[in-house]
């Protein structure tokens, strides 16, 4: 029965303090203005890597390679990341709110979900600047080929 | 009407004049067998609430509330729920009719399948106090949160405070509403923690804020500008679904959250 779904609190609730921050209204703000531009950012990458020139069937090593060699896909890609990355987290950051009960359970998700997505923040960026396909002094017989073309 | 002989002599709840042409003769209005599942808790021996069912005849002329009636009255008299007015304007006799969140005095047992149980629990989210009765206080007190009264600036006019009849239609959806909490015990959120507002105040402070008669929005939308305030808010819709006056709640909470930004930037 739905009795047990959701079960009746015993204790009438004491409110907590109210914040008096403006977070929650920027947070939300971001979320829709994040959505609307992840739309375009989206769909120009998946047409960009999937439908133009050769379309699927050019990507590999060097596809990669030869986008992040100029600085508009770099932008590009950067802010895919991190505005990607900042929804997804303030989307997971409100649905451990809405469905944990305890206090340290809700503390516990969101210190892994802020660790989780600072990694992958710092990682994709630092990737995304110091991309060197063709790295100086290394083992040419693990170079892409067309890094011993030339 | 070739009805039992019990559904013959028990009179109706409830008694309205069909006729001729739609319902037969005077009096001869359809009845029906009706399986009730009721929540029952009493403090004082339960931990958690059980359901018992009552097999009763009603009539296509009663409603929920006519049943509960029947049953305190002619089964068992423990069962306990509120209930004042009995016309959908107290908001007293709010509990969850399979699943959703109605007035008990509002539903018609036509509207509802009486070929299965018919499940009658308190509203969730609020502190259980026995059978169908919760405790509302944490209800009341976001609604007294959000100030709910007229504030104004200056001194007082020696008349009334005379308003336009489109400064009156721009906040008179959110007049409507009787506190019944059928919309605030429907929102998951408030489920979790009863920490969010809910609803109802949100509602209530709509129809202060749009006022053009009070000065006092700010305060509230200060209020309401809070991590329990309308950001909290999912648009699950199920407060506008639940609310026996029709009101648009989501849209009254998305009117707010509007003022806030449109105050912010």
């Amino acid at each position: 029965m739905s009795a047990s779904t959701i079960p009746a609190p015993r204790t009438a609730y004491t409110r907590s303090k109210s914040s008096r921050s403006q977070f929650e209204l920027f947070a939300w703000l971001f979320m829709r203005i994040s959505g609307i531009l992840l739309v375009v950012l989206i769909f120009g990458h998946l047409f960009v890597n999937l439908w133009v020139g050769d379309g699927v069937n050019a990507i590999d090593f060097g596809f990669v390679a030869g986008k992040w060699a100029s600085p508009f896909w770099q932008i590009w890609d950067l802010l895919m990341l991190w505005l990607a990355m900042l929804h997804g987290t303030n989307g997971l950051r409100t649905i451990i709110q809405d469905y944990t009960e305890k206090k340290g359970t809700s503390v516990a998700l969101q210190v892994v979900l802020y660790t989780a997505s600072a990694i992958v923040i710092v990682l994709g960026t630092l990737v995304i600047f110091t991309f060197e396909p063709c790295p100086a002094g290394a083992d040419p017989a693990l170079l892409a080929s067309f890094c011993t073309a030339g | 009407m070739t009805a039992n002989p019990e559904a013959t002599t028990a009179e109706p709840a409830s008694k309205v004049a069909i006729p001729e042409h739609l319902g037969g003769g005077a009096g001869d209005i359809p009845s029906f067998e009706c399986t009730f599942q009721i929540a029952r808790f009493l403090p004082e021996q339960d931990s958690e609430p059980h359901f018992e069912e009552y097999k009763v005849t009603m009539y296509g002329t009663d409603r929920v509330l006519d049943a509960l009636h029947k049953i305190k009255w002619e089964i068992d008299g423990s069962l306990s729920f509120r209930r004042s007015c009995a016309h959908g304007v107290c908001g007293s006799d709010a509990v969850r009719i399979n699943g959703r969140n109605r007035l008990a005095c509002k539903t018609l047992l036509k509207d509802l399948d009486t070929d299965k149980p018919i499940v009658v629990e308190a509203i969730k989210g609020l502190p259980l106090e026995k059978d169908l009765i919760v405790d509302m206080e944490p209800f009341f007190q976001s609604y007294r949160e959000i100030m709910p009264f007229l504030i104004t600036s200056g001194p007082e006019p020696t008349r009334e405070r005379l308003q336009s009849a489109e400064d009156r239609e721009r906040f008179d959806d959110t007049t409507k509403c009787i506190l019944c909490a059928a919309c605030t015990s429907s929102c998951p959120v408030f489920w979790t923690d009863g920490q969010y507002f809910g609803p109802a105040a949100i509602v209530n402070a709509h129809r202060f804020i749009f006022d053009s008669r009070d000065d006092g929005g700010d305060l509230r939308l200060d209020v309401l500008n809070d991590k329990e305030g309308v950001w909290r808010c999912r648009t699950t819709f199920n407060c506008t679904e639940a609310c026996p006056r029709g009101i648009q709640v989501t849209q009254a909470i998305t009117e707010v959250r509007q003022a806030i930004l449109q105050r912010a930037f």
